[in-house]
């Protein structure tokens, strides 16, 4: 059986690589996949969590996370399309309205 | 029979909700009808209460009737309640009455006016609180009718308020009595705190127990004196009663001679128990009183304002009362107010008709000759001035007589020289009154002259009813020389006041007392004679010789000014000292530097809103970073 820390640093790569693409990447787009690349570094984590542990409870957070991110990825899309017909761009630093 | 008198505030009460309402849309006879008619009734009223009044017992005094309990808070309680005893009843019926033939007066006086039915109203509403005043059976709704009077009295110096000078008396006499007001207050509070209850029954059982100490008496005694010198004209607070002859002559005559400014002395006679108590509080009274009425007589004798001659005589007259009041014979003050109120309100009225006839003049000194264009205003004015002047047989000098026994009664000879040398002032002065206005040549304008003309009958009816009563009214109060239950009046309020140390005079005395009397009045008329139609070039002799002396009684003791430089000035400074350094700098800089200050940080703190997403995430990283090593260590 494969340990479990293989599949933790699996999850723990993941996790560094979507916060650090989130950081540095300056389109939306991108932005939002990485968003997704940690929701899913976060699955691996469960779901190794739950098979070493001999337990469902992980593989039900599971399903709830890839529904809270199917939902994430529909109302997303929605607005960076809306962002981009408003800017004709979705580059982050062409939105600041937040500006004070 | 008696237990309607609570109905005699309420009708000109209801009279004056009426008229508030709906007076604009009504017409001006009905206003008239209305207004005149609820003080008739008020008038009926009292007197057959009056009448009720005599077949009871003076045990039973006051009878007293309790509408409900008003304030009710901890130990303090104030009903409202009135209540009928003698004092009461000649109240009412001096105020239901004389306010009666003014009213009436005052629908020829005011018919051209076109604030008609505000004048009405006022004066519907000065009759309901001056009858609460009077009729109220504690302290606290004394106070009420004592305000509501000061109110309206305020209302009807400024009725003309377009008159820039109108305005300013109006507020000047508010102000005055705002000053007297705070005395009686505390007063009051005093009696309040060490008698528990302001109802007079209770306060006069606590004063004749000896629950409270002589000092305390002498204090609250004092205190009430200094509301009355606010409310009834007394130095040093008299200065806003001249001012105040700038409202319509009936106002004058109503609340400014007859009714208003006695209050002082109705209230110090209801209190009576206090100054019988203390013989220092009694003396402060009786000495105020006395020079008041020399000090406001020389005033007097230079004024060429037909108005405020007699504005000075209402000053000194009301000494007068105050003398009666000092020295312990209230009724004999109380008598004088009665005879006063009918003789000065004759007085007012008959001024307002010769302004009337010379359309507004006030100046004596562009009247003269008047006699014969004025054939009904002539005689009763003279009758007035006769009765006020002290001469024998008509209403003023019994009542002043009366007072000034009294004094030399009681060993107070300083008053009673000063009351003899008022009486001497006030016969000339009045008379220098007449003769100026009515004798000698005419100094009338030629343009005015040609409108003269006599009043209307709705306006010389109420001259001569009052002249008729200022002729009778003394004789229900005849000196004691005449026999021994000849004073009616004495006796009808003799229940209700305390006497202290009985004085009697032998007979001898009292003749000659009376004699000096009459020859002071009569000497004060002669002299006016002499001066002014005689030889009116003595009086200009007089002022050349003596310019100093006219000039300060011509400025009225510079008075005014005085009081301007002492205390409205530094007042008026003091506010804008205020108003600049503290109101601008301070409060205003409190409230802009919170307004300021917020914007402030505001933009401090606004700078870490970049907008960029990255540093929020960065941020929210860095976040739980810290929140994971708080869990974690």
């Amino acid at each position: 059986m494969i340990p479990i820390y293989y599949f933790l640093i699996l999850s723990a790569v993941l996790f560094v690589m979507g916060t650090v693409g989130f950081l540095i990447k300056k389109d939306l787009i991108t932005q939002f996949m990485c968003v997704e690349v940690m929701l899913n570094a976060a699955n691996v984590a469960f779901i190794a969590f739950a098979r070493s542990a001999s337990s469902l409870n992980g593989q039900i957070i599971v399903f709830f996370i890839i529904t809270v991110a199917a939902a994430e990825a529909a109302v997303g899309l929605a607005i960076i399309l809306l962002v981009y017909r408003q800017k004709k761009s979705i580059k982050t630093e062409d939105s600041s309205l937040m500006k004070g | 029979m008696i237990d309607i008198f609570w109905l005699i505030p309420l009708v000109p009460a209801l009279s004056t909700l009426i008229l508030a309402v709906f007076g604009e849309k009504l017409p001006k006879k009905y206003i008239s009808f209305q207004a005149c008619g609820a003080v008739f009734i008020s008038f009926l009223i009292s007197l057959y209460s009056f009448l009720g009044l005599l077949k009871v017992s003076p045990e039973e005094y006051p009878i007293v009737k309790n509408l409900f309990t008003w304030i009710h808070s901890g130990n303090f309680q104030a009903n409202l309640s009135f209540q009928f005893d003698p004092l009461t009843a000649v109240m009412a019926l001096v105020v239901t009455a004389v306010g009666f033939l003014i009213h009436v007066y005052s629908i020829g006086y005011m018919a051209e006016d076109r604030s008609y039915s505000r004048f009405f109203t006022l004066m519907n509403l000065f009759t309901f609180s001056m009858l609460v005043l009077v009729m109220a059976s504690n302290l606290v709704l004394m106070f009420v009718g004592w305000e509501g009077v000061g109110f309206c009295s305020y209302m009807l110096i400024g009725f003309w308020f377009e008159k820039h000078s109108a305005a300013n008396a109006g507020k000047k006499a508010f102000i005055v009595n705002r000053i007297g007001d705070a005395g009686f207050l505390i007063g009051m509070l005093f009696i309040l705190v060490y008698v528990g209850s302001t109802e007079f029954s209770n306060i006069n059982n606590a004063v004749a127990g000896g629950s409270l100490s002589h000092g305390l008496v002498t204090l609250i005694a004092i205190l009430l004196f200094v509301g009355a010198t606010g409310k009834s004209a007394q130095i040093p607070l008299y200065v806003w009663l001249p001012d105040a002859m700038e409202g319509p002559t009936p106002v004058s005559a109503l609340i400014h001679a007859a009714t208003m400014v006695t209050a002082g002395v109705y209230m110090v006679a209801r209190m009576n128990i206090f100054y019988t108590t203390s013989e220092t509080a009694g003396s402060v009274v009786a000495i105020i009183g006395a020079v008041t009425a020399v000090y406001a007589g020389t005033m007097a004798l230079t004024q060429n304002d037909i108005k405020r001659v007699l504005a000075y005589s209402t000053i000194s007259q009301i000494g007068y009362m105050f003398i009666g009041c000092g020295v312990g014979a209230y009724a004999a003050g109380i008598f004088h107010l009665y005879t006063h109120a009918f003789f000065k309100s004759l007085l007012f009225l008959a001024a307002g008709s010769v302004m009337h006839a010379l359309s507004g003049e006030l100046d004596m000194r562009k009247m003269g000759g008047l006699k014969k264009y004025l054939p009904y205003t002539y005689p009763t004015f003279l009758i007035g001035a006769i009765a006020i002047a002290g001469v024998p047989f008509l209403s003023g000098f019994f009542s002043k007589d009366a007072i000034l026994t009294s004094a030399f009664a009681q060993g107070q000879y300083f008053v009673w020289i000063l009351g003899i040398l008022g009486a001497v002032l006030t016969a000339f002065y009045m008379f220098r009154l007449i003769f100026l206005t009515f004798h000698g040549k005419e100094r009338i304008e030629p343009e005015v002259k040609k409108h003269i003309h006599e009043s209307p009958p709705v306006m010389t009816v109420p001259l001569a009813v009052l002249a008729f009563f200022s002729v009778i009214a003394g004789y229900i109060g005849l000196p004691v020389v005449l026999g021994k239950n000849v004073n009616w009046f004495d006796r009808f309020l003799a229940p209700i006041m305390h006497k202290g140390h009985e004085a009697h005079l032998t007979i001898g005395t009292e003749w000659l007392l009376i004699l000096i009397s009459v020859i002071v009045a009569l000497t004060g008329i002669f002299i006016a004679y002499f001066f002014y139609l005689k030889k009116p070039s003595v009086p200009h002799t007089l002022v050349r010789r003596f310019p100093f002396l006219y000039r300060l009684l011509y400025n009225k003791y510079y008075i005014d000014e005085a009081y301007d430089y002492l205390f409205v000035r530094p007042t008026l400074k003091g506010s804008e000292f205020v108003y600049d350094k503290f109101d601008i700098n301070i409060i205003d800089g409190a409230v802009n530097g919170a307004a300021s200050g917020t914007g402030f940080f505001g933009k401090v703190l606004s700078f870490l809103q970049t907008g960029f997403i990255k540093d929020y995430a960065l941020v929210f990283l860095l976040g739980a970073v810290i929140l994971l090593g708080l869990l974690i260590f």
